[in-house]
């Protein structure tokens, strides 16, 4: 009886290795067949997780060690073969004493703080209200989600008529609400409103990104919980302050986080806009990086400039998810 | 026969080899760079926020390896 068994259990063998993949494994020459079915598992993790780690490298990491090492030379893209010599922390020195930079600094921080600031208030202000789910929300939020699809050029651009004093929309709806005459004032020639200028339109293109996030934060609170609040006769007001606030908390932050960083690299919009004039009113750090590296031709100052701004985002980034892990634990 | 206590109270390490509270220090010390680099009021402080806040970076990296 036992050998009957064990007669069966080779014929069924025989019938897998007959059948198509079977084959397969036939007609896949020996050497790399062989060579294929001797790879562990985490070998061949590491040969799929290569290709990525070598583009990363050569895109990213690379790129930022040789600005490292230019920040310590004299080095100009404009003079590739000019002899190259090791300047020290003079690149460095130089940046952190130029009163001009300080200012860049100073405008890029009011830019940042007021731009976040806006857009966190806005953008929560309009998820809370998405979140009522009321009879056409759907399509309010994809309205609302339109000014973060454009392109930063066409917004750019389209801001610039907006903000014409003569044919401006922007001049006639102030004009309608206060009085002040359109073309009494000019958005982006001003010395005073033209930092304002820039904040409204990030405001107006990114606050949606913002909402998006928040949104996500409202709808992942359960429900029951504000049965139980309001079974234990919690004001909206109370539900909000001790239910709304502090669980969508992780998610505002991970917004305030993402535009802070984004905010900080600010390039495009104000090149648009003003191009960092009028004077050097709106010349954000990015500008002046651009104008050192690419008009002085000061690559290896650039370079310097550069490696500060990192290591401020860097910084900022790591007390950032220091605070973020805390509020998710609670 | 004797029997010996289970020990009730773990060995404290040293201050500066705790995570929790070397983390704090990290963190503020980066805040303040932060703070010195995009001051409108001193020079001298926008000077030394680069050194300051490399401080703080780099401690914050090696504090957050320790454990707990």
């Amino acid at each position: 009886m036992p050998k009957f068994r064990k007669e069966t259990q080779v014929t069924s063998v025989t019938d897998t290795s007959s059948s198509i993949l079977g084959k397969a494994a036939q007609a896949t020459p020996a050497p790399l067949a062989s060579r294929i079915r001797g790879i562990s598992d985490r070998t061949m993790a590491w040969l799929f997780i290569t290709p990525a780690i070598v583009l990363l490298l050569a895109i990213n990491i690379f790129p930022l060690i040789w600005a490292v090492y230019l920040s310590f030379t004299n080095y100009r893209a404009n003079r590739p073969n000019a002899p190259l010599e090791n300047v020290g922390l003079s690149n460095y020195s130089r940046v952190l004493s130029d009163p001009n930079i300080w200012q860049a600094m100073q405008t890029t921080a009011h830019f940042v703080f007021w731009t976040i600031f806006l857009q966190t208030l806005i953008g929560f202000s309009l998820a809370y209200l998405i979140d009522r789910k009321f009879r056409g929300h759907a399509f309010w939020t994809t309205v609302i989600l339109v000014p973060m699809m454009l392109s930063p050029a066409v917004v750019g651009n389209f801001w610039r008529f907006l903000y014409q004093p003569q044919i401006g929309l922007f001049n006639y709806i102030v004009s309608f609400l206060t009085g002040i005459p359109p073309s009494s004032f000019e958005m982006l020639g001003s010395v005073q409103l033209s930092p304002w200028a820039i904040i409204i339109v990030d405001t107006w293109m990114w606050t949606p990104y913002v909402m998006l996030i928040c949104l996500a934060g409202l709808r992942s609170i359960p429900d029951y919980i504000y049965e139980a609040a309001e079974v234990d006769r919690a004001s909206l007001w109370r539900q909000f302050w001790s239910i709304t606030l502090p669980m969508a908390l992780p998610f505002i932050m991970l917004a305030v986080l993402f535009r802070g960083i984004e905010n900080f690299k600010m390039f495009d919009m104000v090149t648009l806009l003003t191009g960092g004039g009028p004077g050097s009113t709106t010349e954000v750090a990015s500008i002046t990086l651009k104008r050192e590296a690419f008009e002085s031709w000061r690559t290896g100052r650039a370079s310097a400039f550069a490696i500060i701004l990192f290591v401020a985002v860097f910084g900022l980034a790591n007390i950032y998810v220091k605070a973020l892990n805390k509020v998710k634990q609670r | 026969m004797t029997v010996q206590a289970p020990h009730t109270s773990k060995q404290k390490r040293p201050f500066f080899l705790r995570r929790g509270p070397m983390e704090n220090i990290a963190t503020a010390i980066i805040g303040l760079g932060f703070l010195m680099l995009f001051q409108p009021f001193l020079l001298v402080l926008y000077t030394w926020s680069l050194v300051t806040l490399l401080t703080g970076t780099v401690l914050f990296i090696i504090v957050s390896k320790f454990p707990e």
